[in-house]
């Protein structure tokens, strides 16, 4: 157990510093002389600045020990600067990263129960109304763009009844403590969250529906039956279980998916995350800013692999650990 | 091929989405000369609702811009993107999962870490940094799209070639002295299309997906108009008007709920052993 996680860490910082590599490179594919764009981001383009730039960032250095420089600032967690927030980037990816965290791993959440629990439902029940109707559901949400049922959603849901607040984290100006600020970040978490999930909770319906319909058919299941076992037991001991671990490699796969969603719902619903920290940089071509927040997705990521393979062995202990 | 389409035209789902396809393209291909309506231009009064003028059915948005030119206009940009960018992802991973799939050992090695840390990296993140860095235009658009989206294909292709490659024929194809790319390519390939054309047909659907995305942030292509932007220079003024961000996205719903049926009906037509239905 221990080795295999060492062993994953271990792959995941190769990676990783494949990334930053490819980030650096990125950079440099940036138009213009990065200097002068920083320059130009810093509000000033005279010769000496674009020179003491070039120094101070070690632009004058030839490529590999840029590289080499590049590297070791990040593994220092050194992000670099933005200069249109005059803030260090990792400085302002830390303020954002605990409100991405509470949005994703809320729709993440939602769309696994939800998704697990729809799909075995229509498995259950399949060929009847039932079947047809979720299946629909899960095909018609699998479909619309992301961006677009948030909007649907603040149509509905703010415009037409003012039930739920449509942007932002918590009541601007409010200042609540405790309880009451809980309830109040919560209510603005509904619907980001349930934006984001639905897609996912789609995705994980068709998946659990057709991996429960194909588990099913085993020799297993007609034993188990045979042995006397109750429906229900048949269906949660011995199907669901099995029929889960496709749907746990999809939740692995999809992580990345996750935040590129994240990106989208925290831009529509002003959710001050770094997927809104993206956009801002996006608007105002803060390339640093840009490339950090791209780095500390991967980072996500990779760190969100690690934990659905680690998963995927408590589910399957056939998987042996030293792999 | 007879036998394909019988099975294709036996599965609901496949028909109506072939019929929502065929509608897609048409409108594409034909729209913008039956409604030459500029989607641009500025033919009515700002935030016209719709169904009031026949001459601007779906009404006007923020500028004054006909609605429903947008979404004939869009009809091209979208499908276009779609499949331009799954072709290329098409001819970056097909080769790659063949030569990882036939050569074994470690091209295949190095191909499938390759391959793997294409699909670590987020998707949707890295086509806004590429398309950031490249400067939004059609082409940076299909470009990143079919760089975040090749790697699946790269590794269903493997796993067909890896299968395929110890069947007798291609057996006996080494023997007779055949050329390894004559083999992959006549032998092998053919084989390994069915699953492969299944992927393409849902890739078309990420991939218009992916383009409303981006369009929607403002990284689409400044010269074309497109569904995703339009929903996206609706938003500010969703309060006002609704219509102007309702409609296009009702149009990237149907079209890729159409393309996802299609996928559906092909998987049943094409695999018949793995066919969705239970029973």
């Amino acid at each position: 157990m221990l080795s295999f996680v060492a062993q994953r860490v271990v792959k995941g910082v190769i990676v990783l510093l494949a990334i930053v590599v490819l980030n650096f490179f990125l950079i440099r594919l940036a138009p213009g002389d990065p200097a002068i764009v920083m320059a130009g981001e810093a509000g000033a383009s005279d010769q000496v600045f674009v020179r003491q730039l070039r120094e101070k960032f070690g632009l004058d250095k030839p490529l590999p020990e840029q590289l080499f420089i590049y590297v070791k600032g990040i593994a220092t967690l050194d992000l670099g600067f933005s200069f249109r927030q005059q803030a260090p980037v990792a400085k302002l990816i830390a303020e954002r990263l605990p409100a991405t965290l509470l949005l994703t791993l809320t729709a993440f959440a939602i769309s696994l129960v939800l998704g697990v629990l729809f799909g075995t439902f229509a498995a259950r029940f399949a060929g009847t109304m039932l079947d047809t109707g979720i299946t629909i559901f899960a095909l018609i949400f699998y479909a619309m763009p992301i961006f677009w049922v948030a909007l649907m959603g603040i149509l509905l849901f703010s415009v037409t009844v003012d039930w739920l607040p449509s942007f932002g984290y918590e009541t601007v100006g409010a200042n609540l403590t405790g309880p009451a600020h809980v309830v109040d970040v919560a209510r603005h978490l509904v619907m980001p969250a349930m934006t984001l999930g639905l897609f996912f909770m789609a995705t994980y319906t068709r998946m659990t529906r057709a991996s429960m319909l194909e588990v099913k058919r085993l020799d297993f299941v007609k034993t188990a039956r045979a042995k006397g076992l109750s429906d229900s037991v048949i269906q949660r001991r011995h199907v669901l279980r099995n029929a889960l671990l496709p749907v746990v490699t999809l939740a692995g796969v999809h992580a990345g998916t996750l935040i590129g969603g994240a990106v989208i719902t925290e831009t529509v619903f002003a959710w001050p995350g770094i997927g809104r920290l993206m956009y801002d940089a996006l608007l105002q071509r803060d390339y640093n800013l840009l490339l950090g927040v791209f780095v500390t997705c991967s980072v996500m990521v990779l760190i969100f692999n690690l934990i659905t393979d680690l998963i995927y062995r408590l589910v399957d202990p056939r998987i042996e650990f030293a792999a | 091929m007879k036998q394909f389409w019988k099975s294709m035209l036996r599965s609901p789902s496949g028909v109506i989405g072939l019929i929502i396809l065929m509608l897609a393209i048409w409108v594409a291909a034909f729209g913008p000369l039956l409604f030459p309506n500029s989607p641009w231009r500025m033919v009515q009064r700002p935030f016209l609702p719709p169904f009031t003028l026949s001459t601007v059915p779906l009404g006007t948005d923020a500028l004054g811009r006909d609605v429903f030119a947008g979404m004939i206009f869009g009809a091209r940009v979208s499908l276009l993107v779609g499949l331009v960018s799954t072709l290329v992802a098409l001819v970056v991973g097909v080769p790659i999962g063949a030569m990882a799939g036939y050569f074994g050992g470690k091209v295949d090695d190095a191909l499938m870490r390759f391959t793997e840390f294409f699909q670590t990296i987020p998707s949707f993140a890295l086509a806004i940094v590429l398309v950031a860095i490249l400067q939004p235009s059609i082409y940076s658009i299909v470009a990143s799209i079919a760089v975040v989206s090749w790697p699946p294909v790269a590794r269903l292709v493997r796993g067909e070639v890896l299968s395929l490659r110890t069947r007798e024929y291609v057996q006996a194809a080494v023997v007779t002295g055949q050329s390894n790319s004559w083999i992959i390519l006549r032998e092998i390939l053919p084989n390994a299309l069915s699953p492969v054309i299944v992927l393409a047909s849902l890739m078309v659907a990420t991939a218009i997906l992916l383009e409303s995305s981006l369009s929607f942030l403002g990284l689409g292509d400044p010269n074309l108009i497109s569904w995703g932007y339009m929903v996206g220079a609706g938003r500010t003024v969703i309060r006002q008007a609704w219509w102007i961000t309702v409609f296009p996205g009702v149009a990237i719903l149907i079209s890729v709920l159409g393309l996802n049926l299609i996928g559906e009906g092909l998987n049943d037509a094409l695999n018949p052993r793995l066919s969705r239905k239970g029973r």
